[in-house]
């Protein structure tokens, strides 16, 4: 298996080599070398903005296929709240779950159902006066791997709750275990997913040490499929009832339906990487002191707008609220009672803290980064300031570490060499002007 | 003392103008600082701190001191934020350092600003604090963050 696993990959037959996505990645983590595009593994957060940025489909974000089922006796699917708004005909949400069924998995668990037990999980965290706020939404695994990177001092405010996707796997092999009598490890568990950062989260988990979700495929590889399986006319009815989740936690899917959901009186929720970068600087600054509860979402919009749905995000956004409106359920799975068992149990509390993960500095050596940190500042002073891309690196200063680190070398900079090139060509015609004639005895002297 | 020969020593200024009212520079100036630190593997406690006493210190130069420098001298011992500006000036140092005490306008008080923390955040997360003011004048303020807190406490 591979150290570092992330989803989001780059196709190079695909890439020509532009700088779309170096100027849109928010960590700084691609660089264009040679032609083609390489991703910095340890500053990638698998946000997938270079998927959305990439004009030549050349960046993909690898997800399971269907076969992987075979693995398994009992498989169950976990799709997302976002999954639903996908669809044109806003077919009833319980035609979208039987539609799993027909494609051969044995159960649906709505990942919406676990988010309506994390919401009050993280309600009820924000009733103690000893929790520090604002107290941030620990859902997106983009924004925690993001935070992990350039604000490892916010981490400690991260609500300490697993993901709706882990509680989700988890509740449902808990219930498939009774039902059926097969072991855990025989029933396998598959998020349909609208984001490449939780197919790392399954196999790199941040709050705890192994994750009960087994597989994570795509809406894009599932999405058609599905849809015909709504339409397909065979022996399994709706007459079972699937649909648990009401529009509480179906509401999870886009932006703002997660504050809603944990019903905190002073709630802030944010979506798009960018906009959650502005917004975190200004909690790192200690600003936002009236705020109780922060939603963080990578994508515009919340998981509607992932890069691996397949529908427009505001098109989706729509739908989802519509489905939500009319097929809603309105009466909660959960009793109070239940839902305060489960946090009295702490079986969903996160068992890992959220750890920072450190990029390599300049130098191990104080002094010596320093040292390397003034030429940086005087690269970075003698460069155009353009930060056109031409060379590779996202912007001048990011070039001029380049160069510090030994990955780029100055001319690679179009500037640069422009100037060095000129520099030579004076130099030869001021040598071709002194060059006496074979001829001459007295050569030339200016 | 090593820190006082800066010329033999590696180190790094940086350095941002404060104008009057330009409530952006300190929140700016505080992430460049912020990354440059990061870069520079230290540790995160340290950045926080410093940070902090950057965009307090920016702030007052924004709120009361007309216009002013900012500047940030990085040396393998310490990081020493220092700010200059030509404001009226701090009758009662003491005074001002006081946790709510605050002489801002109302003004500036209702763009959420001026709350009286400012000093006394700064002098929390700063090892050495020395402020220099004339009233009518303008007034000088050097914060010190020691790298190494061990050292941080033989040193008188």
């Amino acid at each position: 298996m591979i150290r570092n696993f992330h989803s989001v990959r780059l196709d190079p037959e695909k890439c020509k080599g532009c700088t779309n996505c170096i100027k849109r990645c928010p960590t700084e983590a691609i660089r264009v070398h040679d032609g083609k595009a390489t991703i910095i593994e340890e500053r990638c957060i698998d946000c997938g903005e270079c998927i959305r940025a990439c004009p030549n489909h050349a960046k993909f974000a690898v997800t399971d296929e269907l076969d992987k089922l075979a693995a398994y006796k009992y498989n169950i699917a976990l799709p997302a709240p976002s999954f639903f708004g996908q669809f044109k005909n806003q077919e009833h949400i319980e035609d979208i779950l039987h539609a799993f069924l027909r494609l051969g998995f044995d159960d649906v668990f709505e990942v919406a159902l676990a988010a309506e037990i994390v919401a009050d999980i993280v309600h009820r965290h924000l009733l103690n006066d000893r929790v520090k706020k604002p107290l941030f939404s620990s859902a997106c695994p983009a924004v925690l791997r993001l935070m992990q990177i350039k604000f490892p001092d916010l981490l400690h405010q991260c609500a300490p709750v697993l993901t709706p996707m882990e509680v989700a796997a988890r509740l449902a092999k808990e219930e498939a275990v009774k039902k059926t009598g097969f072991s855990y490890e025989e029933i396998g568990t598959f998020f349909i997913s609208p984001c490449p950062a939780k197919v790392t989260e399954v196999k790199h988990p941040i709050a705890t040490k192994s994750s009960a979700v087994d597989g994570v495929i795509g809406a894009n590889i599932i999405f058609k499929d599905i849809r015909k399986g709504i339409f397909r006319p065979d022996g399994i009815s709706r007459s079972s009832k699937l649909q648990r989740a009401t529009s509480l936690g179906m509401a999870w899917g886009f932006v703002t339906g997660e504050s809603k959901n944990v019903n905190s009186g002073r709630a802030l929720a944010v979506s798009g990487i960018h906009n959650v970068i502005s917004l975190l600087d200004e909690v790192e600054r200690g600003e936002l002191q009236d705020v109780d509860f922060l939603e963080l979402q990578a994508c515009t919009g919340g998981c509607v707008g992932g890069p691996l749905n397949v529908t427009n995000l505001f098109v989706g956004r729509v739908r989802l609220r519509d489905l939500i409106n009319r097929f809603g359920s309105k009466e909660p799975f959960f009793n109070k009672n239940k839902l305060i068992e489960f946090y009295d149990h702490g079986q969903f509390d996160a068992t890992e803290p959220f750890q920072p993960r450190f990029l390599m500095p300049l130098d191990e050596d104080v002094s010596q980064a320093l040292i390397k940190m003034e030429r940086l500042d005087q690269i970075t002073n003698d460069l155009p300031g353009l930060d056109c891309g031409a060379c590779g690196s996202p912007s001048c200063r990011a070039f001029a570490e380049d160069v510090i680190r030994g990955i780029a070398i100055e001319t690679d900079c179009v500037i640069k060499l422009k100037e060095k090139v000129k520099m030579l060509s004076d130099g030869i015609l001021d040598l071709a002007r002194v060059i006496p004639s074979a001829s001459s005895d007295n050569p030339k002297q200016e | 003392m090593p820190t006082d020969n800066l010329q033999f020593t590696p180190h790094i200024k940086l350095e941002f103008k404060i104008n009057e009212k330009d409530f952006f520079v300190a929140g700016e100036s505080a992430s460049r600082v912020k990354k440059t630190l990061q870069q520079l593997g230290l540790h995160q406690d340290i950045i926080k701190k410093v940070a902090i006493i950057i965009y307090e210190a920016a702030m007052n130069v924004a709120i009361h001191g007309n216009h002013g420098m900012l500047r940030i001298y990085i040396d393998p011992e310490s990081i020493l934020v220092e700010t200059d500006d030509e404001g009226d000036g701090i009758p009662d140092i003491e005074l001002a350092m006081q946790e709510g005490y605050s002489t801002a306008t109302h003004e500036i008080r209702e763009m959420g600003f001026g709350a009286g923390m400012g000093l006394f955040n700064i002098d929390q997360c700063s090892d050495e604090l020395h402020i220099d003011s004339k009233v009518g004048t303008g007034t000088k303020l050097q914060a010190k963050v020691y790298l190494r807190k061990k050292d941080s406490i033989s040193d008188p």
